[in-house]
């Protein structure tokens, strides 16, 4: 499948747009299954790359939230509380928190959508 | 028909010849509204199973009618308690809703409610990391021993040296099976065994005045080691696994300094691999002054031929409800007895069994620097009884043949499924198998479908999707309970299941088709869970 290019990708399966919307991808959600809980921060919660900042619950597991930059939580999508089959529809258009980075050049480091996707495929091995 | 299912003389052919004879006429399914013919049923069914009436059963406090008791009491021939006077405001007028049925209605009623069960004592019970083996009688026996089963914990010790004396005898069996210097029974189970180390690794570094703050775990990690670590106050730092499977030593080496308290490793790991570097990983950790903690679930592998104590490891638990057969799952409870190198000892939790200078034995509390308490009383004593009845009964040649014959229906049952499913890693098995999905992942039929039609053909699933570092996992543990015709009965069963995902994939995706009730919806059973039942308004 094809990512959508207006964003970067970490290697942990979080995506985060230019305007600091951060979400996981097809990939996470479709390794998940279905997903019935989704836990976020508050707003105003200090985020630091590459360390958690929430789960996400599904029949299989629960796994940890990598935030991909630093920043703080300026919005949360509180749909997912009650819709956390959002994810599953749509990974790229369900965010789960919009946040103001700290530093615009911790994106350089993060994966391009042709980076991830080759990524994905090169894990996939085992 | 037990014997026509016994008959190990006819072929596969003849076998299912007469099965379709003895059962004729079409069925309709109650789980999925198809209708499917027996035949249709029995040509994918082994000799493992057939199908039997399932009692249906409601809950019991659908069957309740107002009035009904099991028993008529004599009228009360003492003085009436007012218990409102006796118990003030805690006094409980309102009992809510109880079932109230005749007595036959209730032993049928938990009689169907077994007959849904599965159980060892039904057939194999693979489940990996598990060591589901066979509880033997002899320790159902001797824990039915009037004085053991009637014993108190407030007996004064005096009275209790027999009690004390299994204490004792069991500490001393299990230092000597794992080479390690001192050990508490105390913890209830395995992560309470985990959590017991780990507080001793914290106690012991902050005695040497240096507080770590790290715990090293492999990817291949049972998840209660990370979960134990974090309760334990520890950050938790992954350790990647080598191309084998196994620890990687160089990223290891890397990895360590002088913040990592301990590394926590099972080993066999979870792919039921022997970390053969296991001497090197313990020079590792102590040469930067680290402990290291063996997780003991796959001890099973290891009884009578290695000792933890002998290739480097400092703190670890036993599950006796795996590796020393006392009951597991809801059978239970569990013991998780933590053995220690010596420089752990003044850490244990209190009390310890001690001989005194009388030479009787008593309980010592005078621990300054212990951990503390960590279960009351002395931990769930009814285990050891049937720990130690096992030991005895076995004796050091009969443990150490276990661990061979657990070693070899492993890699019986590897043999014999090799080729037919994936097998991630080629190194060596001991006491567990792990296979992928791989092949039968592009028939869009995984780990979790085969285990489901599994339990069509009566056995109880293998652990899915276990461990992490494997995609779509099989994880299979005989232990060493099982026969060869048994073991054949399950390899039978996975190579016709592997045979169905290429004929009929929906077959095995629609799976269970024998049981009760299809599968169940777990994603509706999580986004909207019904937690209690309530009578219907």
């Amino acid at each position: 499948m094809s990512y959508p290019t207006d964003r970067k990708y970490t290697k942990e399966h979080e995506w985060i747009s230019s305007d600091g919307k951060v979400g996981i991808t097809t990939h996470a959600q479709d390794s998940l299954g279905d997903i019935v809980f989704v836990e976020l921060p508050k707003v105003g919660t200090e985020l630091t790359a590459g360390k958690t900042f929430g789960t996400v619950e599904s029949v299989k597991a629960v796994s940890d939230l990598y935030a991909p930059a630093s920043g703080t939580v300026t919005e949360v999508n509180g749909e997912l509380a009650t819709s956390p089959e959002n994810v599953n529809k749509d990974a790229h258009a369900a965010w789960m928190v919009k946040i103001a980075v700290k530093d615009p050049a911790e994106l350089n480091v993060l994966l391009s959508a042709a980076d991830y996707e080759k990524f994905v495929s090169e894990e996939a091995g085992h | 028909m037990p014997q026509l299912l016994g008959d190990r003389r006819l072929s596969d052919l003849q076998w299912h010849r007469r099965m379709d004879g003895a059962a004729a006429g079409n069925h309709r399914s109650r789980t999925n509204g198809k209708t499917l013919t027996d035949k249709y049923f029995m040509k994918h069914m082994t000799r493992k199973a057939t199908r039997h009436i399932s009692q249906n059963e409601g809950l019991i406090f659908e069957k309740s009618s107002p009035g009904k008791a099991a028993w008529k009491l004599p009228p009360l021939d003492v003085p009436e308690v007012d218990t409102s006077k006796l118990l003030g405001k805690q006094e409980r007028k309102d009992l809510g809703t109880m079932p109230e049925v005749s007595e036959i209605e209730i032993i049928r009623h938990f009689t169907r409610l077994s007959t849904w069960n599965y159980a060892i004592d039904l057939g194999m019970f693979p489940l990996g990391s598990c060591t589901m083996k066979y509880n033997p009688r002899v320790n159902e026996f001797v824990s039915r021993v009037e004085g053991l089963a009637n014993g108190h914990p407030y007996q004064p010790e005096k009275i209790s040296q027999g009690a004390l004396h299994i204490l004792k005898t069991l500490s001393d069996c299990l230092i000597e099976i794992t080479g390690m210097d001192a050990i508490t029974l105390q913890p209830a189970a395995g992560a309470h065994g985990e959590l017991t180390g780990l507080l001793m690794v914290r106690a012991y570094h902050h005695s040497k005045g240096h507080p770590r703050k790290k715990i090293l775990i492999p990817d291949s990690a049972h998840g209660t080691n990370p979960a134990t670590a974090a309760m334990v106050g520890y950050a938790v730092e992954n350790l990647k696994s080598n191309e084998s499977g196994m620890v990687d030593v160089a990223a290891l080496a890397a990895q360590m300094n002088e913040d990592v308290a301990a590394l926590m490793v099972t080993n066999p790991n979870t792919l039921g691999v022997f970390e053969h570097d296991i001497h090197e990983i313990a020079e590792i950790m102590h040469a930067k002054g680290g402990l290291l903690y063996m997780d003991g679930a796959n001890m099973n592998a290891l009884v009578g031929k290695a000792r933890p104590g002998d290739f480097g490891v400092d703190v670890m638990h036993l599950n006796l409800h795996k590796t020393f057969s006392t009951p597991h799952g809801g059978g239970g409870p569990g013991s998780g007895p933590v053995a220690v190198k010596r420089i752990l000892e003044p850490f244990l939790p209190k009390p310890v069994v001690v001989s005194k200078a009388d030479g009787t034995l008593g309980f010592d509390y005078n621990r300054p620097q212990s951990v503390g308490r960590v279960r009351a009383f002395y931990g769930n004593f009814g285990m050891f009884v049937r720990a130690l009845a096992y030991i005895f009964a076995n004796g050091p040649d009969g443990l150490r043949q276990t661990t061979e014959d657990a070693v070899l229906n492993a890699n019986y049952i590897r043999k014999g499924l090799e080729g037919t499913y994936d097998l991630p890693y080629s190194t060596r098995s001991m006491h567990e198998v792990v296979f992928s999905d791989k092949v039968q992942a592009k028939k869009g039929v995984r780990t979790m479908d085969i285990a489901k039609r599994l339990i069509d053909y009566g056995f109880h699933p293998y652990t899915t999707a276990f461990p992490l570092i494997v995609s779509g996992a099989m994880m299979i543990e005989p232990t060493e309970s099982e026969p060869k015709e048994e073991l054949d009965l399950f390899i039978e069963a996975m190579k016709s299941i592997a045979a169905e995902v290429e004929e009929d994939p929906q077959f095995v995706l629609d799976s269970p088709h024998n049981t009760r009730i299809s599968r169940l919806d777990e994603v509706a059973a999580a986004r909207k869970p019904v937690l209690r039942w309530k009578p219907e308004a």
